[in-house]
């Protein structure tokens, strides 16, 4: 029987399992053969807090979703086209999700009355038509990938485990996907363990081979290759492209890198993966807290290198007495939130992005800093080397707001030229700047000034120890102006103040206007505007795509600086009449720009650890806008 | 100076300030020269005010350059110190100077790096830090000012008050028991941890000698008279009459004997083991052969916490004064610094300049080319 290839232009596959049946590993393989096939993608991993949840519990069920196509696209998708569950929890958890229609492909092995209670199944869903609206593939891959595999010698737990690769191989048959860079992936891997590694190739091959003869799957799919931008690509998830701006950060102003950090989801992995780059310069510490994290950072500022901490929202909580510090002091310092479901302990592994204005003001006394969001994963690698750069070139903390759907997301990367990444000069005080009133004229400054700022940027100098007659002390008392003595007087602490606030503001000019994609023009602009920041660039864009295909006029603008804003975006704002500002939170951005530039801001707000979906905002999108037509026609 | 040397790691054991660039022979330094420009605003009579006058006039013995020495402390009266000193310094926040000092030591091995504390900052909201920098053993000197009582905040009691201690806070008294510093920085694996007395500037001076020339985080509680709010908290170890019978001398390699002296010239009571620890005996009932000899070398830090022991928990009538452990152990910093390095070296042995690393980084393993 010849089997017959439909073209589709894209396709949202989720994998689900149990937390132990390896799933994350096979929506990354099946990732990188995308990403090597010439797709755009982006992924979504969605994971328990708990390593390993009972096995076969809803509690327990782990999955990664992947959207791969032949154009341009901006999420991991809202719903999937394709679910592969490897037991019954897993089905339960997702089925819920897929498109009505879709494809369910089930391991039938853990199908057992004992694992369909655990899951909480009165009866088989398999058989008493609960799947009805979908096609559904029931296959023992289990049982297969043993067959399969019983040449190895493994124990019968260890042959099961291959089942992963078996699906990968199956649906990598479906999808037409490149299948080398897995089964060099899989020598890789388990060099060590030759057993393993023949039985996860053979395993691989046999979930193809499967696809390829049997007469269950009569159709294959091709995806053709997205046009992208001439150039090398690679497919990276934020928290590495994060770690890597940081490197190239040490490289581009030749200053050490110094991280100090305390282990916690979903920042963790920036630390295990700076750790390895110690032949950049880069000293990572793992602290006995947060606050000593953010500490020893804050130290080695001090003494002259790039200091970094990574965390996640609790950690900012206990780092912010500290931040003060950095702002008081004037150091350069990049703070690096990872941001999480809160409050408190909330969601460890789930995004959220509501630490907005725990970074603006969550900290005592007008403490200013900047804020900087990346938009997508490889986005990071940006952000991050620009939160660098203003840190250095102010003396100032930055923070950096990352999320958990950033963190573990990936997507194709453009590698960039080194040589055309920005460069960052330390410019270290050297030599005294001041001299007293009254002191001869010959120009020659006689004292140094820590407080004595550039009147252009207002930053202060960094003068690091080891400097000789630059001898001075600095700390977390308020500071005479200039001279940098502790001062009491009012006057001059309201003058503090407002320097410190201004030197902040000031950075407006140095960031760039607002990003505005408004096809109409400034001449004839859309009457709304959809506003955003951070990780909601992919819904937010999908949705705006959406409406407009549908007709709709509407226009973007996502922020990458949270504080301060772009210059013109006040100005930018007026020309809508309508601002729409989608959040994974409660209204925060909203709340910054109505007190900031009294516009009515209409919140979009959904918190439920999920990344937003493109068709719900579609349909808040074509909602608003309809609305203003219709009024303006009664 | 700071970023990516090369120097080998350095051999085991060295000197404290080993790394640290050192004055020339006719660069002459005395105390003036330490002295900043601010005006000192301790409470006449404080403790501290001896303090700084002997770290002012030791410091040029150091021989080190002034521009490579840091002071950072946390917050209290002790921890305004680094202003008055004219090196490099950070006045930080409450508890947290250890962790700042941590960075910063590491990232620059050519710094002397000194951490000011008091018993609230350090013990109290700081005790975190403080265990972690002796377990680390990175290369500072911890300057702990004891004076059993929040001196900033006006008087509440501390975690070295002794129990019962009517305070504004504990008007029927305190209800804590206290730490004992020396105790709990040996139990912390501090390396090296020595007591001393603010107001006896030639024990102090050869305290901080010795903290300086150990590698490693030294530990040097200092008790410290704060006649504000806890007049008269080291009477007995201070007054003429008594100090006798209330400092328990700690010499490395002499006997440890106290009490007025008696027909031999040396204290009319000793220390000797017993099955539990030490205790104290009159000497004249003892072998001398069994009294013990005070070994701050001792790999095992069972002798120093018995000797530890001997401070009085209440008020303060009996306390060992010395050094009570100096042993080597490598620092963290040391290390850390040699991982970078050897990583540094390594990819310089390569030719590799840093912008090739990096593209290399960036490039990885699995990537594809539009055309
Ligand atoms: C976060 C924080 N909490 C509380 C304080 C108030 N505070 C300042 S100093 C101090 C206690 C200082 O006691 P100690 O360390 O013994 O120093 P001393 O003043 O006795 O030298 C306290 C509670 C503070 N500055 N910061
Ligand atoms: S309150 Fe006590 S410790 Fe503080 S300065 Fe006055 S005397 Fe010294
Ligand atoms: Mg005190």
């Amino acid at each position: 029987m010849s089997k017959q290839v439909k073209q589709l232009d894209r396709v949202i596959i989720r994998f689900a399992g149990d937390s132990g049946d390896g799933m994350q590993l096979t929506g990354d393989r099946f990732t990188a053969e995308s990403a090597a096939f010439g797709n755009d993608l982006s992924t979504l991993p969605n994971f328990p807090a708990e390593i390993r949840a009972p096995q076969g519990t809803m509690a327990g069920v782990s999955s990664f979703q992947v959207h791969f196509a032949d154009h341009d696209i901006l999420t991991p998708g809202d719903a999937p086209d394709v679910l592969v569950a490897m037991n019954p929890a897993a089905l339960k958890a997702n089925v819920g999700d897929l498109r009505p229609g879709g494809t369910v492909i089930v391991d039938t092995h853990d199908f057992t009355k004992r694992n369909l209670d655990k899951a909480g199944y009165a009866a088989n869903p398999l058989e008493d038509g609960a799947l009805g609206d979908y096609t559904v593939h029931t296959v023992d891959l289990t049982g297969m990938t043993v067959e399969a595999v019983k040449e190895f010698g493994l124990s019968r737990k260890d042959a099961a485990r291959a089942k992963n690769m078996f699906a990968l191989g199956l649906l990598s048959w479906m999808y037409g996907r490149p299948t080398d860079s897995t089964t060099a992936f899989l020598e890789r891997r388990f060099a060590k363990v030759p057993a393993i590694r023949d039985a996860n190739i053979t395993a691989f091959k046999a979930g193809w081979n499967f696809g390829e003869t049997t007469e269950t799957f009569v159709v294959s799919y091709e995806i053709k290759p997205a046009p992208m931008v001439a150039g090398t690509y690679r497919n990276i998830t934020g928290n590495l492209a994060t770690a890597y701006g940081l490197v190239a950060a040490g490289v581009r102003s030749g200053l050490p890198v110094f991280l100090g950090s305390y282990p916690i989801t979903p920042a963790s992995d920036i630390l295990h993966e700076l750790s390895k780059h110690k032949r950049f310069g880069v000293t990572t510490l793992q602290a006995e807290d947060e606050i000593a994290g953010v500490c020893a950072a804050l130290g080695a500022s001090f003494g002259g290198a790039l200091g970094v901490t990574t965390t996640s929202g609790p950690g900012v909580a206990l780092k912010a007495e500290t931040i003060g510090l950095a702002v008081m002091t004037e150091l350069p310092l990049v703070v690096i939130d990872v941001q999480r479901g809160g409050p408190s302990t909330g969601l460890p592994t789930k995004t959220e992005q509501a630490d907005l204005l725990q970074a603006m003001y969550g900290r005592n006394g007008e403490a200013p800093l900047p804020i900087i969001a990346p938009k997508s994963p490889a986005d990071c690698f940006d952000a991050a080397l620009e939160a660098a750069r203003i840190a250095i070139k102010y003396r100032t903390p930055v923070m950096l707001l990352s999320d958990g759907y950033l963190a573990n997301g990936s997507e194709p990367w453009q590698l960039p030229e080194v040589e055309t990444l920005p460069t960052i000069e330390p410019n270290f005080a050297t030599e005294k700047n001041h001299s007293p009133a009254g002191a001869g004229e010959d120009g020659q400054a006689t004292d140094f000034w820590p407080y004595l700022r550039d009147p252009e940027t207002l930053a202060r100098p960094w003068a690091i120890p080891g400097t000789p007659g630059l001898e001075h002390r600095i700390g977390g008392l308020e500071k005479g102006d200039g001279h940098g003595n502790i001062s009491y007087d009012p006057g001059n602490h309201d003058k503090m103040v407002r320097i410190r606030q201004a030197k902040v503001d000031g950075i407006a000019a140095d960031i760039g206007p607002t990003e505005l994609d408004d096809p109409h023009g400034p001449e004839n602009p859309a009457r709304v505007l959809v506003l955003g920041w951070g990780s909601t660039y992919g819904p937010i864009g999908a949705g705006v795509r959406r409406a407009r295909r549908a007709g709709h006029a509407v226009a973007q603008a996502h922020l990458r600086h949270l504080n301060p804003f772009p210059a013109d975006l006040g100005e930018v704002l007026s020309r809508y009449e309508k601002v729409l500002i989608p959040e994974m939170n409660l209204g925060q951005l909203s709340l910054l720009i109505r007190a900031k530039y009294l516009v009515d801001a209409i919140g979009y707000n959904q918190v439920n650890g999920m990344p937003l979906k493109a068709a719900q905002l579609e349909e808040v999108i074509t909602d608003l806008v309809t609305s203003l037509d219709t009024t303006q026609e009664a | 100076m700071t970023a990516q040397s090369t120097s080998q790691p350095l051999p085991f054991p060295v000197h404290g300030t080993a790394g640290v660039p050192t004055r020339g022979e006719d660069e002459l330094l005395t105390g003036k020269d330490f002295t900043s420009n601010q005006e000192v605003r301790w409470c006449p009579g404080c403790g501290d005010y001896a303090v700084l006058k002997a770290v002012q006039s030791f410091l040029p013995d150091l021989g080190l350059r002034r521009e490579n020495i840091v002071f950072v402390s946390g917050i209290g009266c002790s921890s305004r110190f680094p202003y008055y000193l004219d090196t490099y310094g950070m006045h930080s926040i409450h508890g947290r100077a250890p962790a700042i000092a941590t960075g910063l030591a590491t990232a620059r091995e050519d710094l002397s790096v000194w951490v000011v504390t008091g018993d609230g900052d350090a013990l109290s909201i700081g005790g975190n830090h403080l265990i972690h920098a002796l377990r680390r053993n990175v290369n500072i000197t911890i300057l702990l000012f004891n004076n059993r009582i929040y001196g900033l905040t006006k008087g509440q009691y501390s975690p070295t008050s002794e129990p019962g201690k009517v305070t504004k806070s504990t008007p029927m008294g305190s209800l804590d028991h206290p730490f004992n510093p020396v105790s709990l920085a040996l139990g912390a694996e501090g390396t090296f941890v020595a007591r001393t007395i603010d107001s006896d500037r030639k024990h102090l001076t050869s305290v901080l000698a010795a903290a300086a020339a150990h590698r490693g985080t030294s530990l040097v509680e200092i008790y410290q008279n704060c006649p504000i709010f806890n007049d008269g908290a080291f009477d007995a170890i201070k007054d003429n009459d008594t100090k006798h019978d209330a400092i328990i001398p700690l010499v490395h390699g002499e006997q440890i004997r106290f009490g007025a002296p008696g027909e031999d010239g040396l204290g009319t009571k000793a220390v000797v083991r017993d099955e539990h620890g030490v205790r104290v005996v009159e000497a004249a009932d003892v072998d001398p052969a069994q009294i013990l000899v005070h070994d701050e070398k001792a790999e095992d830090p069972g002798l120093a916490f018995a000797l530890s022991r001997l401070t009085s928990a209440g008020y303060l009538h009996q306390t060992p004064i010395g050094i009570f452990r100096n042993v080597d152990r490598p620092t963290y910093d040391d290390q850390a610094r040699a991982q970078v390095n050897t990583a540094i070296g390594a990819q310089a042995d390569t030719g590799t300049s840093p912008t090739d690393a990096l593209a290399g980084l960036l490039h990885g393993t699995d990537t594809w080319t539009v055309v």
